[in-house]
């Protein structure tokens, strides 16, 4: 038998994004109504069909129910006790980096995230977003020579109404479910990016997600647009203050890649996940979609999930354009009572559409991790293929894998290739690696970061070492 | 010439060495000495304990000692891990060789190599520097270097998995080595490769443990004893000859014996 405490120790790290920046904020009051929403809409000083777009969505949001078909449970969510906005308070307008507050800069800093000009990153561009407002966005000028717009949504309300009009909520409609309603009514801010026809984005892009108070919720929107033959490869990252009470997190990603274009989406998500008791740790339930609208265009998912205590995730795409491409590659590692439900939906409707999934599910402790996909293929689709590979990975006797395939074929004309397997960190491949000099902790890390080598190898390469970090530090003390 | 051997410290010391996994008793009472430059082989049927005395050298964490000591240059080192142990210099060559989907076998390798190298206060090795370190030894298994680059031991032949023990021993260069049964499922070729890998990485400072069924490891590598086990106890032990006789009477001849100690 392998050691089940050593397990255990492994994985209880503790979680070093915890602290929370005391910062003054302003918060509107709790609760859920018209008003808020109009009075969100007001503060960001909206126009008007963004508005009429909010006050559908919440009159949709208020028919519907939420649902419960994932294999998750929660105790059920007051949506009337969440604060909707709430942003540390600044100068009016900021027009360079100096004047934003210190303690917020301090913040990102402590993050690995620098901001200011000598610290900051130098091939990634960073949009920070703290609560419900973004505070900064490096490298626009170096940028906008290119023509690449990289902003926070609320400017581009502003500044792109035109290109918000169009484009805003055509992937996920505020219909699609009850989180993605909920957060085309009220969402705060998020990163908007364009890149015009024919450029290449000469840097990665990226947003840093923060949430920092522990009764409002976080809804950030995120809508990327490559026109033809253009493409961008997009990070972001995530974490939240240690709270013993769960922060709601729902947000929505749209994607539209026009023919020819390419979108690369990268996500390491490590919301605070709860204590060992499950007290705690963000309720994360987040739509996104890509959709290939053009001939050849490509859009592809890469998602490292190690945080929140429940991830309701299903980053998909929309195969239209002929020839179009959607990949999808994530690794979900759940421990303690931390629970994930999460997966893809790839949707075949053009013809010669493309496909490929590859799943990688790992739990430990007393979690709960399951793969949740649909292929579906149209009757337009024809000569579509699609393959897939789950693959889970328990750690302990005490957490569960499940996986959930759902295949629909309209068109025979097509191939659909399924693969699933299970596997257990043996004691055998423990005492193997241990023989040969390696440490317990790392000869676990070595097979974990084994196990999900075909995802990290499609990670953008900063992201990569960070992530096989980060799965080390998440499962350090949880193995035996 | 032997007890000239024998005025040096012994390398390993195993004594009256009892062990049981899930309390069936496994080892009943095993005393061993191996001193620097020794080459000891271990016989007997299947099941009788060879690998299981083994695996508690190397601190397989399935078996526990009831009774008796494993002295490793002295030192008892019955409550180590199995990371110490090898890093300080037991090497066990396994019977099975296990699979790890994903980890790079050069990765491996090297971590392993280092870990041994950190306990010896010696530099530890960058990936070009260890390059050139694991192109040197691949030459003495005769293994190409793509095997590098492929998961640790994942779909390579049994002699594949067998020459790739041989080249962690050579990376991690032993004190001792314990090889259980490493001969078994080679052909002719390859197990020459390995007893000539075995013979050029030890040396008159290191002690070499041989377990196996087969007279043809030992036409290739003389062993200064030859011991048999029976039911979890050496019950004979004599010089290579013994293995000879064995060979010919095989081991219904060494039910009479009655323990020697």
């Amino acid at each position: 038998m392998v050691n089940e405490n050593l397990v255990k120790d492994v994985v209880k790290e503790p979680y070093k994004y915890g602290f929370v920046t005391d910062i003054e904020t302003e918060k509107i009051e709790k609760g859920l109504n018209e008003d808020i929403i109009k009075l969100i809409s007001q503060k960001k000083e909206e126009p008007r069909f963004l508005l009429d777009f909010r006050l559908k969505a919440f009159k949709k949001w208020q028919k519907m129910k939420e649902p419960d078909w994932a294999a998750i449970g929660y105790k059920k969510i007051d949506y009337q006790d969440i604060i909707y906005y709430s942003a540390p308070k600044q100068k009016e307008k900021i027009s360079s980096l100096d004047e934003v507050d210190p303690k917020l800069l301090e913040t990102f800093d402590k993050l690995g995230i620098p901001l200011t000009e000598q610290k900051k990153l130098t091939n990634v561009a960073v949009d920070a977003v703290f609560d419900s407002v973004s505070i900064a966005t490096t490298f626009r000028e170096e940028l906008a020579e290119h023509g690449v717009i990289f902003c926070s949504i609320s400017e581009a309300v502003k500044n792109h109404a035109d290109l918000i009009e169009k484009y805003l909520g055509t992937v996920v409609p505020a219909s699609d479910n009850y989180f993605a309603a909920l957060n085309s009514a009220v969402f705060s801010d998020g990163s908007f990016v364009y890149i015009p026809k024919g450029v290449t984005c000469p840097m990665d892009l990226s947003s840093y997600f923060r949430i920092n108070s522990g009764d409002s919720g976080q809804f950030e929107r995120t809508l990327i647009i490559a026109e033809e033959s253009s493409s961008v490869s997009y990070l972001e990252g995530c974490t939240a203050p240690m709270f013993d009470t769960n922060t709601l997190h729902a947000a929505v990603v749209e994607l539209i890649a026009l023919d020819d274009a390419s979108i690369k989406y990268s996500t390491v998500q490590n919301w605070y996940a709860g204590d060992e008791k499950g007290i705690g740790g963000i309720f994360n339930f987040v739509t996104k979609r890509g959709k290939c609208l053009g001939k050849r265009s490509k859009i592809s998912w890469s998602q490292v999930e190690t945080g929140s205590a429940i991830t309701w995730k299903y980053p998909s795409c929309l195969l239209l354009g002929e020839e179009s491409v959607g990949e999808f590659y994530s690794v979900a590692l759940t421990n303690n009572l931390q629970q994930a439900d999460t997966g893809t939906k790839m949707i075949h409707i053009g013809p010669k559409t493309k496909s490929t999934i590859v799943s990688k599910g790992i739990s430990a402790g007393n979690s709960k991790n399951s793969y949740r996909g649909l292929v579906k293929i149209g009757t337009k689709a024809t000569g579509s293929r699609n393959y897939s590979q789950c693959d889970s990975m328990l750690i302990g006797d005490q957490a569960s894998a499940n996986t959930f395939p759902y295949i629909k074929s309209q068109q025979p004309n097509s191939e659909i290739e399924h693969e699933a397997s299970t596997c257990r960190i043996s004691e055998d491949q423990l005492f193997y690696l241990q023989s040969r000099g390696i440490e317990f902790e790392e000869a676990v890390s070595m097979m974990v970061s084994g196990f999900c080598r075909d995802v990290f190898n499609q990670l953008p390469m900063e992201f990569a070492a960070e992530a096989d970090k980060l799965l080390a530090l998440k499962l350090e003390g949880s193995v035996g | 010439m032997q007890s000239k051997m024998k005025e040096s410290d012994p390398i390993l010391e195993v004594e009256n060495l009892s062990a049981s996994t899930d309390n069936l008793p496994i080892l009943k009472g095993v005393s061993l000495t191996v001193y620097p430059g020794e080459i000891h082989a271990i016989m007997g049927r299947n099941g009788c304990g060879k690998s299981t005395l083994s695996k508690i050298i190397a601190g397989h964490p399935s078996y526990n000692i009831t009774n008796g000591d494993i002295k490793f240059l002295g030192e008892n080192i019955n409550s180590l891990e199995p990371e110490e142990r090898s890093q300080s210099g037991i090497f066990l060559g396994f019977q099975y060789p296990i699979e790890i989907p994903g980890v790079s076998n050069l990765e491996f390798l090297r971590v392993s190599t280092n870990a041994r190298r950190k306990f010896l206060n010696k530099e530890e090795l960058d990936t070009f520097d260890f390059e050139e370190l694991v192109k040197e030894k691949l030459e003495i298994v005769k293994m190409d270097h793509a095997f590098l680059s492929r998961s640790v031991n994942q779909g390579f032949s049994g002699g594949e998995k067998k020459r790739n023990e041989i080249l962690q021993m050579a990376l991690l260069e032993p004190k001792i080595a314990i090889l259980d049964e490493t001969d078994s499922g080679l052909d002719i070729d390859a197990l020459r490769i390995v007893a000539s890998g075995i013979k050029k990485i030890s040396n008159a400072q290191t002690g070499i443990i041989l377990i196996t069924h087969y007279q043809r490891l030992l036409d290739e590598i003389e062993p200064n004893y030859v011991h048999v086990m029976s039911d979890g106890q050496i019950i004979k032990t004599g010089e290579s000859d013994l293995a000879l006789e064995l060979e010919k009477r095989g081991y219904e001849w060494t039910d009479n014996f009655i323990k020697e100690t």
